[in-house]
């Protein structure tokens, strides 16, 4: 049985960034929001204009510095902050949290434990016991189990101008799933459902390191030809890889898998996308992260993803290639070169 | 032959925790078992009838159950299986189809003179199921089995060890310094006085079962009641320790509905009034020596469902809690370890199923354990950390904690806007989070023997030297070639030694005593004790003194105890 109607509790939102205000706008249509933000400007400046990041709050949208307020008034929460962010943020929530919470997350990347003094690049060897998906950074730093996460194509402009677009929510709680479908679900905006959590934050994850490609094949004035050939060996990739990293095939060729994949492929708005087309262009990643608003995940997840490639022994040729380019001075043309000239001609083969 | 002794042991006698045996929960279960057993029976067919709503539905379920026994009946029929059981299910066959050819005379719509009819039908089934399930724990028979296990027990030992004239009549040995107990003894005890304790021992041997039972009495708990696969009762000196003992039977040749429900809700209804349990999660004994990774859900679905119906029923009190206690059982001999790794061996080998056999009559049973208590081989039983339902640890006071060491309150897992609710799926996601809690429990609290250890060692310095060949190349191998320098040997041991101490520090496995000190006295004690009274030795010393094997198969076996701590990457 799970909850047809749902409390009049208020919703939590975790995060005033891009994404984090657009999911607590579309909640808002339905229910009560208490958005957290970190900075108190930002709560002011949402309480006195309605208006944050250039998108416009609705009035059921609470701004609040406050964690133990918003958790002690809503049960069920989204966490929506940047990865290497989101432990620490967690850690500061869990005194609040109890079992009864439900916390669905829409983060894309992957938090990482290393020793005192180690880097990724300098630390022996990176699995699965340090490299660890978002909903099990909550169900290691608190008591919540019922936990899920949004993943989809779901660019936040498009999102904010009430295009048709969609989401998968993914849980192991089917509760879990029919509440986020449950407060997002509009006619504007689909849900999905899909019980492979692991695999589909996987899928939102590992489609970041695609996009950087997809924009350095733009950047290089590649056409769409070379654009398809990346999406689907691409796509190949990313089952791989997902499946050594505890995923199942399926939740990679869903909503959260392919559809993400060609959104960001195919978007010049994306984070990730513009990374990889300002490399093409010539310019040198330091400079591009420094003058980049907002945090592009997908560069960080090649470090750790090229690294559990090497434990698993997965091959990954684009994720390979890609952290040459960005680490090791390798250009774009070259990596493209190598790639083309590199014989493995097996379409498909994990079916 | 050396006897591996432990260091001088620290276990005692446990005062029990209830006085008499009336006040046991299991004694009070079988006082008043026709009303448990029509509590049971109700119950069970509420919850059948939940899952098969529509008549159509009900009729074809006990189609399907009717076929499937009689099949059963055909194919596998047990000694301890009742003599009437043809006669009931065939008359349960005409009276189904009697049902449905009327329906088919009334052009498919169900009679409705026969209203009812399947459910009285269903009631039958369920009741003759509830009776075949039910222990009978009888108190003057529970008192008189331990009595004569007690002192069947003490005249062997003492008879055996100590060689004088009139040893045979003292007691200077009991059973206790053949069996260690080590772990949270303590917190047993007192959760056993606060809450509802389910034990879910490892299980590797039939004698797990009888074992199991004396150590619940020595440290001084009442009865438990317990699962026990039904193969053990086919056996006639099991069947009456395990009858005395308060033993439930679980028929693992049963697979229909209707059976399991109601095998599920005499657990769910005994924990609920508080009777101590225990089964063996892993269902069947491990084929391949293997601690459990992967365990049956649905006897341990019982006690999340039994835990949050407490919390349902009693929406303001405190109610009493139901532990899980993870328990293994460590032994360097396994008897029927050749015939439990052939079974793994061919399922695995060929995907081909194999009907559970059981080579061993009570004749067998009687001189095993009297070898076992002439010469020696000691097992060690790890009763592990209490945890809740939901797998958390708990205090000494039964309160759940995080793992920061907050206090959670259990009942939060079972609420929905504030009020505790019955949701099937999320109980069945609670208890696959349980079951692997539990399996990694059992792999922190696993004792590592001088014997597991060396049998790990040998058998994968073996294969190492084959890199070729894949297991069962490799297990083909004729034995007579393979022999290891026991200098080499030595070295591996002492670097492994060190990395299993290391893995203690962390928290990952302990170990026995008799681990530690002189790696060659270790090493032979390992190899003395592997397998002991196998009729070929998984592991000998030949007379260069360098290691040889008589059966690679059963070395697999012993070695696998040891998989799964990634050990193999520094062989």
């Amino acid at each position: 049985m799970t909850s047809k109607n749902l409390s009049d509790k208020p919703i939590g939102v975790i995060g005033a960034g891009n994404f984090g205000s657009v999911i607590a706008n579309i909640i808002a249509r339905n229910r009560k929001v208490l958005l957290y933000a970190r900075d108190e400007k930002v709560v002011h400046r949402i309480l006195d204009k309605r208006e944050n990041r250039g998108h416009r709050m609705n009035k059921h949208v609470i701004p609040t510095n406050d964690m133990a307020f918003l958790a002690s008034q809503c049960d069920v929460i989204f966490p929506i902050v940047p990865s290497e962010h989101f432990r620490k943020m967690m850690k500061k929530l869990s005194p609040y949290l109890h079992p009864y919470h439900i916390l669905i997350h829409g983060t894309k990347g992957l938090d990482i434990k290393l020793p005192k003094g180690e880097s990724i690049e300098t630390v022996a060897q990176l699995n699965r016991n340090q490299v660890k998906t978002m909903s099990e950074v909550i169900c290691e730093e608190s008591v919540v189990v019922r936990v899920g996460c949004l993943a989809g194509p779901n660019l936040s402009r498009e999102l904010a101008l009430r295009q048709p677009g969609a989401t998968v929510v993914a849980s192991h709680f089917n509760e879990v799933i029919q509440t986020g479908k449950k407060l997002l679900r509009n006619d504007r905006f689909q849900v999905y459902e899909n019980n492979d959590l692991v695999g589909v934050e996987l899928a939102g994850v590992i489609k970041n390191i695609i996009a950087i490609a997809s924009g350095a094949l733009s950047g290089m004035g590649y056409g769409e030809n070379a654009k398809g050939l990346l999406v689907s060996r691409g796509a190949v990739e990313m089952v791989h890889l997902g499946k050594a990293l505890g995923g199942s095939t399926s939740a990679f060729l869903g909503v959260a898998g392919i559809g993400d994949l060609v959104t960001t492929c195919n978007s010049p708005m994306s984070r990730n996308f513009t990374v990889g087309y300002r490399l093409a262009k010539g310019e040198q990643l330091s400079a591009i992260l420094d003058d980049m608003e907002g945090i592009a995940e997908g560069v960080n997840t090649i470090r750790i993803v090229k690294k559990c490639a090497d434990y698993y022994k997965v091959r990954a040729m684009i994720t390979e290639t890609l952290y040459k380019v960005l680490f090791e001075n390798l250009t774009v043309q070259k990596a493209v070169q190598y790639l083309m000239r590199y014989p493995l001609n097996v379409d498909i083969n994990f079916l | 032959m050396e006897i591996l002794e432990e260091k001088k042991n620290k276990n005692r006698a446990y005062k029990p925790i209830l006085d008499g045996i009336p006040d046991w929960p299991v004694y009070q279960l079988s006082k008043n078992r026709k009303e448990f057993l029509d509590e049971v029976t109700r119950k069970s067919i509420e919850r059948i009838r939940k899952v098969r709503p529509s008549r159509k539905q009900l009729i074809d379920e006990l189609e399907a159950t009717v076929y499937r026994e009689q099949n059963r009946m055909k194919r596998n029929r047990w000694r301890v299986d009742p003599k009437d059981e043809p006669k009931f299910w065939s008359g349960i066959k005409n009276e189904l189809v009697i049902l449905s050819s009327k329906r088919s005379e009334e052009g498919g719509n169900l009679p409705a003179g026969q209203a009812g009819k399947e459910e009285e039908i269903l009631e039958r089934i369920v009741h003759r199921y509830a009776n075949e399930i039910a222990g009978k724990f009888i108190p003057n028979k529970y008192r008189l089995t331990r009595e004569i296990l007690k002192f069947f027990f003490a005249r062997l030992l003492n008879g055996a060890r100590v060689k004088k004239f009139g040893a045979f009549f003292r007691s200077k040995y009991t059973l206790r310094d053949k069996i260690q107990i080590v772990g949270k003894v303590k917190m047993l005890r007192r959760l056993a006085k606060q809450g509802t304790v389910v034990m879910v021992p490892t299980h590797f041997s039939n004698l797990d079962s009888i074992l199991i039972g004396w150590i619940i009495h020595s440290l001084g708990l009442p009865a438990f009641i317990y699962g026990a696969g039904l193969n053990l009762f086919n056996i006639k000196i099991f069947a009456y320790f395990m009858n005395s003992l308060g033993a439930y039977k679980v028929d693992r040749r049963k697979k229909n509905v209707p059976y399991l429900e109601t095998l599920k809700m005499y657990s769910n209804v005994a924990l609920q009034k508080g009777a101590h349990s225990l089964f063996f999660p892993g269902g069947t004994r491990s084929r391949s020596g293997m601690l459990e990774k992967q365990l049956k859900l649905g006897l341990l679905s019982t006690a999340v469902e039994a835990q949050r119906n407490l919390y349902l029923e009693n929406p303001q009190e405190n109610v009493r809690k139901i532990f899980v206690v993870p328990v293994t059982l460590n032994y360097h001999f396994v008897l029927e370890a050749p015939d439990l790794i052939e079974d793994y061996l061919q399922v695995k080998g060929q995907n081909r199923y194999f009907p559970e056999e059981d080579n061993y009559g009570s004749f067998q049973l009687i001189k095993f354990m009297f070898k076992f208590f002439t010469k020696g081989s000691n097992i060690s039983v790890s009763i592990g950390p209490g945890l809740d339902v939901m797998g958390n640890y708990v205090d000494d006071n039964g309160n759940s904690l995080d793992a920061t060491g907050r206090i959670v309150n259990t009942r939060d897992y079972f609420l929905t806007n504030a009020k505790v609710i019955e949701d099937e799926q999320r109980e069945h996601e609670y208890t696959r989070m349980l079951s692997q809690k539990i399996v990694k429990e059992y792999h922190r609290i696993n004792r590592v023997f001088a014997s597991h250890l060396i049998a790990f060692i040998a058998f994968e310095m073996w294969q190492k030297k084959h890199p070729k060949l894949d297991l069962f190349g490799f297990l083909r191998l004729p034995e007579e070639d393979l022999e290891i320098d026991y200098n080499e040997l030595k070295e591996t041991f002492k670097r492994l030694r060190k990395e299993i101490y290391k893995l203690g520090e962390e928290g990952i496995v302990y170990h026995a005593t008799h681990l530690k000190g002189d790696a060659d006295l270790v090493i032979n004690r390992g190899i003395d004790n592997v397998g002991i009274f196998h009729l070929k030795r998984p592991l000998l010393k030949n007379k260069k003194g360098n290691i040889i094997t008589q059966d690679l198969n059963v070395l697999y076996y012993y070695h696998n105890r040891l998989a799964g701590y990634d050990l193999e990457k520094l062989i």
